[in-house]
C-alpha cells in the first residue's frame, strides 16, 4: 500500500499542477482582456496596429486558456469529471434560456437599457459555481 | 448497482484514502461508489477487480439481476 499512496500523491500533484496552470492562463487572459478593452483608449489612442495586436494576443491567450482547461478536466478522476460536466451543462442551459429571455426584454420594451453580454457571463459563472457546490454535496 | 467495495476494503484493513490511491481516484470517488451514489466506469471496475484479484461480478452486482 505504501507504493499506492505514492500514486495518490501523483493524482493530487497532477490536479494541483493543472489547476495552477489553468489559474495562470485565466489570469493572463483577464489581463489580455483588460488590455484589449482599455488599451486603445488609455494607452495608444486608438492606433490601429496595437489595437489589432491586442485583439490577436487576446484570442491566442484565450485558446491557450481553453487548452489548459481541457488538460485540467482530463487530469481529474471520473467522478470529478462528472461533477464538472453537470455544472457546465447547467451553466450552459441557464445561460442559453435566460440569455434569450433577457435579450427579448429589450425587444418587447420591458427594460429600457441594452442587455450586456457581461451580465450573461456573470450569470453563467455563478450558475457554474452553484453547480459545482451542488455536485460536491450530492457525492460527498 | 450494488458493490462489495467497503467489505473488501475492510477485510484488507485499508482506508478509503489508501484504496483511492491504489485505484488512482479521489477519496470522494471511493466514498460515492461505496454508498452507491456513483457507478464506476468499466476501466475503474477492471482496475478494482485486478487490485482485489477478483472478477468484476464478485465486486459489482446489477441490482436488477441480484
Amino acid at each position: 500500500m505504501k507504493e499506492q499512496v505514492t500514486e495518490s500523491n501523483e493524482l493530487t500533484c497532477r490536479i494541483s499542477k493543472n489547476t495552477a496552470n489553468l489559474a495562470l492562463w485565466t489570469g493572463t487572459w483577464l489581463a489580455a482582456t483588460a488590455l484589449a478593452a482599455f488599451g486603445p483608449k488609455y494607452l495608444w489612442d486608438f492606433n490601429t496596429l496595437p489595437t489589432i495586436l491586442g485583439i490577436l494576443a487576446h484570442l491566442v491567450i484565450g485558446f491557450g486558456m481553453i487548452a489548459a482547461n481541457k488538460r485540467h478536466l482530463n487530469g481529474l478522476d471520473e467522478l470529478q469529471q462528472k461533477i464538472q460536466l453537470d455544472a457546465m451543462a447547467l451553466a450552459l442551459g441557464v445561460g442559453l434560456v435566460v440569455g434569450v429571455s433577457y435579450e427579448l426584454l429589450e425587444d418587447i420594451r420591458l427594460i429600457s437599457f441594452e442587455p450586456e453580454i457581461s451580465h450573461l457571463i456573470m450569470l453563467m459563472a455563478l450558475t457554474y459555481i452553484v453547480g459545482i457546490i451542488l455536485g460536491n454535496r450530492k457525492y460527498r | 448497482m450494488k458493490n462489495r467495495l467497503k467489505v473488501l476494503r475492510a477485510e484488507r484493513d485499508w482506508t478509503q484514502a489508501q484504496l483511492a490511491s491504489a485505484l488512482d481516484v479521489s477519496r470522494q470517488t471511493i466514498n460515492a461508489i461505496e454508498k452507491g451514489k456513483f457507478d464506476p466506469s468499466l476501466p475503474l471496475a477492471f482496475r478494482s477487480a485486478r487490485l482485489f484479484e477478483l472478477s468484476i461480478e464478485d465486486i459489482f452486482q446489477d441490482e436488477a439481476t441480484s
